[in-house]
């Protein structure tokens, strides 16, 4: 199912060029309204599921060295996803004008951070991007331009982390492109991510806001993070969780589950193309779904999450 | 890519009437009605894993083919009117430039697809269904990137009173390529 969302390629005879006008309000309350890939921006992807990353072998064997109990480390804890987690995590957006205090003149736009995302701030005022050698912040540096009715922006600095919630790792000498179109009040976003260390090809993810004035988001920034000792031993700092090569526990996990072979589920650029059906032709599906069936709200048994357990009324 | 198992509905905002029927999703009865090609209709085709071929058939019509089920959607400009015949899996497309002009040579903005008139089908090829009330609002809009290459992405909302309780909302994308090498039509399966 996972590997259904990934898009073909096009063939396109026409192609349109964008006026140089018609720039949009990029400002407010931007509720999450994809019907994609829930299980992802929510409860997370399983362990070891590369379908449709271009990872190159470098990326993956690093992928495959992760452990999540490295997240629990003190110097991990209050760390943060990258600014591609935009379109993939599972909150909305709320943007806001940073105008000049003197001219009132925008200078950017501020994506605010949540929980687990630091603020993007996309400059509009024309400034350069900084050295390669300065600071990398969790939330990268970020320029707009407008193409037309498109706001197009480029994030450079980004730190070392993952392009997936599951290890599939991100260097810092990753950048990001992201367009942002507007269409009434859905904003879409689509986010192209190159990185020279862990992908053979730039990844793309597109994904779909709805404005909505009357959104009260629970998942702005929290607290000042204070790292504690969540595991017994992890503020020792003697050992770092990591899998060594081909100890990886969870390799087979999404074959267990659903039948897929393990030259799909570790990736890679060719998972990404149409054509890579027909090497799963013969694919025979679990007979019934048994974990993230996602028919929730509807007042009727279900299973809506990992357990495989059907529950009722969500 | 693959077929999802059956029961799977996630991320679909479905009624409890779509639920029934995917619960009973059979393809073996697809395959002997001759209704494989529920799963390639125009609200889910381009989800489908294909490739596309895009080319105006004349002035005012847009036609874009997808190798996957060997589909052709056509895209009417100007004035043209959906015609009300027998429903297809493609429906009847009136399209539009949103900042523009239309037809042919248009100079920009984004294309706003409005489809009606659809066969009923299936959403995800595990038999979720839509309904021939089913309504496929998309938005399509072309961009380069900075190493050169080519992308449409479309913003898609399909609307169903009978089988969604509210819009089912996509964004997909799709690149460009230098030619039709890789272009291979197949026809349309029900697994």
């Amino acid at each position: 199912m996972r590997l259904l969302r990934l898009s073909g390629f096009a063939l396109l005879a026409v192609i349109v060029s964008a006026p140089a006008f018609a720039q949009f309000d990029l400002g407010g309350h931007w509720a999450r309204r994809s019907n994609q890939d829930d299980m992802e921006s929510g409860p997370g992807p399983d362990p070891v599921d590369y379908l449709g990353l271009p990872l190159n072998a470098e990326g993956r064997a690093r992928g495959l060295s992760f452990q999540y109990s490295a997240v629990s480390l003190p110097e991990h804890q209050c760390g943060y996803l990258s600014p591609f987690y935009i379109v993939l995590g599972p909150f909305g957006l709320a943007i806001d004008r940073v105008l000049d205090p003197v001219t009132a003149r925008l200078v950017a736009w501020r994506i605010g951070g949540w929980v687990d995302r630091d603020v993007t701030t996309i400059w509009m005022d024309g400034r350069a991007h900084p050295s390669v050698n300065a600071p990398h912040p969790s939330g990268g540096f970020t320029t707009g331009v407008w193409e037309g009715d498109t706001l197009t922006t480029y994030t450079t600095h980004l730190k070392a982390g993952m392009i997936r919630r599951n290890g599939a790792p991100l260097s810092d000498q990753a950048t990001m492109t992201m367009h942002f179109t507007r269409h009434g009040d859905l904003l879409t976003a689509r986010a192209m991510i190159e990185d020279p260390v862990n992908l053979s090809e730039p990844y793309v993810r597109s994904r779909v806001w709805q404005l909505d004035p009357t959104a009260n988001f629970g998942n702005g920034l929290s607290a000042p993070c204070e790292p504690i000792d969540e595991l017994p031993r992890a503020g020792a700092g003697d050992i770092y969780p990591h899998y060594l090569p081909g100890r990886n526990l969870f390799t087979n996990e999404l074959t267990r589950y659903y039948n897929l072979p393990q030259d799909a589920v570790l990736g890679g650029a060719h998972t990404m193309y149409p054509e890579f059906r027909k090497t799963l032709t013969g694919y025979q599906p679990p007979e019934v779904c048994k974990r993230y069936c996602g028919c929730g709200g509807l007042g009727v048994a279900c299973i809506t999450d990992g357990s495989g357990v059907a529950q009722g009324g969500r | 890519m693959v077929t999802p198992a059956k029961g799977d509905y996630e991320s679909i905002p479905i009624t409890l009437e779509a639920k029934k029927i995917g619960d009973a999703w059979d393809p073996a009865k697809d395959e002997a009605a001759g209704e494989q090609c529920r799963a390639y209709g125009a609200p889910a085709i381009m989800a489908v894993p294909t490739r596309l071929r895009i080319s105006w058939q004349d002035d005012r019509t847009l036609k874009v083919e997808t190798d996957a089920g060997t589909q052709t959607r056509l895209l009417h400009f100007g004035d043209w009117k959906p015609q009300g015949g027998p429903a297809g899996w493609q429906g009847e497309s009136v399209a539009e430039w949103e900042r523009g002009r239309g037809g042919r040579g248009a100079s920009g903005g984004s294309l706003k697809v409005v489809t009606k008139n659809v066969r009923p089908g299936y959403l995800r090829k595990n038999g979720v269904p839509y309904s021939a009330s089913a309504t496929l609002t998309e938005y399509w809009d072309v961009g380069a990137e900075r190493n050169g290459d080519r992308w449409i992405t479309i913003t898609s909302l399909v609307d169903d009173p009978k089988y969604l309780r509210v819009a089912y909302v996509t964004a997909l994308q799709f690149k460009h390529e230098a030619d039709g090498a890789k272009w291979e039509p197949t026809p349309c399966s029900a697994r």
